[in-house]
């Protein structure tokens, strides 16, 4: 008993090391199942958040009846959709149908496990960190596939081709902007693909890879964001699930809760490419100006955001607890809003404490650059037509390939100019 | 974090018949199943586990690899290749392929390679350099990346370009073969 608790407990001064990396597997654990939690949550709050934000776009109100301003409409979608009968297709192939949904959800959950929420807040850290991410992730295209196939039915099946298509031909171009990022990290010190130590690559150059030899940085962050809204299966690419042509695609023929983990599966893998893409770019867990505004009172201000957002949030609730009608019908309602702008407010007021702000303040720059991303998806899928499938496709061979390829040879000779230049300079002595 | 100290590995034995069993059991569904998606799904089975395999002989970079390449890229193509046969016609008509003889000839072969290359080492002869290969100052990825590219341990180049020269004919094949007129 006491050995077990020293166990536990040594690993809580360890500032340095994951819980991976140090071999303690049960706050490896403890972690798993926090950003097990946190996603799952992440997912409701993106259906809720989706809905409305969409609705406001096209000057509806959305969900508004279940719980106040429909707070409560992703519990309710949740309760609906596990209540629901599971469907198995007549001529469907039972077991590869049954393991389909699996498959997906599995690589969608699975990259979560090197995903760097702060410089020890993930659940390991892998040499192939980066490789890892784009390999797992990209064994859900499997799910799709075998679920359009197995379903026995033709629009599952012109989906699932699409789908696979469509992502096997934009890993490509993702996979060359990816490789530009990496590249860049292995400038100021050896390169590494793990994610961890590209953030750090990029504190210690003093720049975000997106600002990096300006504009290649850039282009190498424009191509993996127009890559990854392919790669997720997304508005304005989101052919394989054209519900003007194909009913819903893939997962047509599925139903209840083998249907609601797809939505699970295709939700977490974007939050999943998202963090790629804040990790690989944007500095991962840094915060805004590390570099520009360095010094301490500088830290002490940037430390106090993430409270404060969450009690402008109370606040912003709290506003509209005023605004509510007075009718005694929306008593509850109001009462609802009111706790949780309460809840809001107390944890912007727990994250405000000296000790917990530290800690809170990496995870939270992370989850806010994340979240940037997740409003850009439900942002392109309320501006943007979809796209043709020859279109799609000429987008990602002639465009986004040949641009990735170049940026590539660019990015190589910008960051050994000084080696090029040196021998330009022999030569032409010669 | 730091690459010179590895975790020590944890239960060798049980994750190596673990994902060795997976592997048999894949490969052994591979050749036995009449309908080839599920063929197909038994053998990206089987890579998953020798990519778990790559990664218990510290190789991350080629366990990553293999997932990306094969699970990931060139299993999808092979589905995607599968689905487009009529399955059912494929399950009713009789196998044709009559080359089982030369099949056990060439896995008893194999099976009995394996067998003399297991009892020689076990007698004391040495087939294998001892012990397995370690990087001392850097990892996986780095130790492929100078095997590759480094000016004086990069023998491997030239196979590389070789190999990937091989794709490319592969590639223009298929070009050629699916076009009429070029």
């Amino acid at each position: 008993m006491h050995e077990l608790i020293e166990y536990i407990t040594s690993y809580l001064g360890n500032t340095t090391q994951t819980p991976g990396a140090a071999g303690n597997f049960f706050w490896a654990t403890v972690y798993i199942l926090l950003v097990f939690v946190g996603l799952s949550v992440a997912v409701i709050a993106m259906n809720w958040l989706e809905r409305k934000i969409l609705a406001h776009m096209q000057v509806r109100l959305g969900p508004m009846r279940v719980g106040p301003h429909g707070l409560l409409q992703p519990i309710a979608d949740a309760l609906k959709l596990l209540l629901k009968e599971d469907i198995i297709p007549d001529g469907a192939d039972k077991l590869v149908f049954w393991i389909a949904p699996f498959i997906v959800v599995l690589a969608a959950f699975t990259v979560f496990v090197v995903v760097p929420f702060g410089p020890t807040a993930a659940i390991t850290d892998m040499n192939i960190g980066i490789l890892f991410m784009l390999g797992v992730s990209s064994l859900s295209v499997l799910g799709i596939v075998t679920a359009g196939w197995a379903s026995n039915s033709h629009y599952p099946l012109i989906g699932a081709l699409r789908s696979s298509a469509q992502m096997v031909s934009y890993e490509v171009a993702m996979g060359l902007a990816v490789v530009s990022a990496i590249m860049m990290t292995s400038l100021s010190d050896h390169g590494t693909l793990s994610m961890i130590g590209i953030v750090e690559a990029q504190r210690a150059d003093g720049i975000w890879f997106l600002f990096k030899f300006f504009p290649l940085g850039l282009i190498a962050f424009v191509i993996f964001a127009i890559a990854m809204v392919a790669e997720t299966n997304r508005a304005p690419f989101d052919l394989p699930e054209a519900e003007s042509e194909l009913t819903a695609g893939f997962h047509t023929e599925y139903s209840g809760f083998r249907w609601s983990l797809f939505f699970l599966a295709e939700y977490s893998a974007m939050i999943a490419v998202s963090s790629i893409a804040v990790t690989l770019w944007l500095g991962g867990w840094l915060r805004p100006f590390p570099n520009a505004l360095s010094s301490p009172i500088w830290d002490q201000v940037f430390s106090l955001v993430p409270g404060a957002t969450f009690l402008f949030l109370g606040g912003l609730c709290f506003y509209n607890t005023a605004r509510m009608p007075k009718h005694p019908l929306f008593r509850i309602q109001t009462m609802g809003l009111a706790g949780f702008g309460t809840l809001l407010a107390l944890i912007g007021l727990v994250m405000l404490v000296h000790g917990v702000r530290e800690h809170v303040q990496n995870v939270f720059w992370f989850a806010a650059k994340v979240a940037a991303f997740m409003y850009l998806y439900i942002w392109y899928r309320g501006t943007f037509p979809r796209y043709r499938f020859d279109q799609l496709m000429k987008v990602g061979w002639k465009v986004l390939l040949p641009t990735g390829l170049a940026l590539l040879i660019l990015t190589a000779a910008f960051g050994m100019r000084a080696e090029i230049w040196q021998q330009l300079q022999e030569v032409l002595h010669l | 974090m730091n690459p010179a100290a590895p975790n020590p590995p944890v239960a060798t034995p049980f994750f190596f018949y673990g994902l060795a069993a997976v592997m048999i059991i894949g490969g052994i569904l591979v050749i036995t199943r009449k309908n080839a998606v599920h063929s197909a799904l038994a053998l990206i089975t089987a890579l998953l586990a020798q990519a778990g395999i790559y990664l218990m002989l510290y190789a991350p970079f080629v366990a990553g690899v293999q997932i990306i390449l094969y699970a990931g890229g060139i299993m999808v193509l092979f589905l995607f290749v599968i689905m487009l046969i009529s399955i059912e016609r494929n399950m009713k008509e009789r196998q044709f392929n009559k080359q089982w003889l030369i099949g056990m000839v060439a896995a008893g072969a194999l099976g009995g390679l394996f067998i003399a290359v297991y009892t020689t080492t076990t007698k004391g002869h040495v087939l294998f350099p001892e012990g397995r290969v370690t990087y001392q100052d850097m990892q996986n990825t780095q130790g492929v990346a100078s095997l590759l590219f480094s000016q004086q341990t990069g023998t491997y180049m030239f196979a590389f370009e070789i190999a990937s020269l091989l794709l490319l004919v592969a590639i223009i094949g298929a070009v050629v073969m699916a076009k009429k007129r070029i």
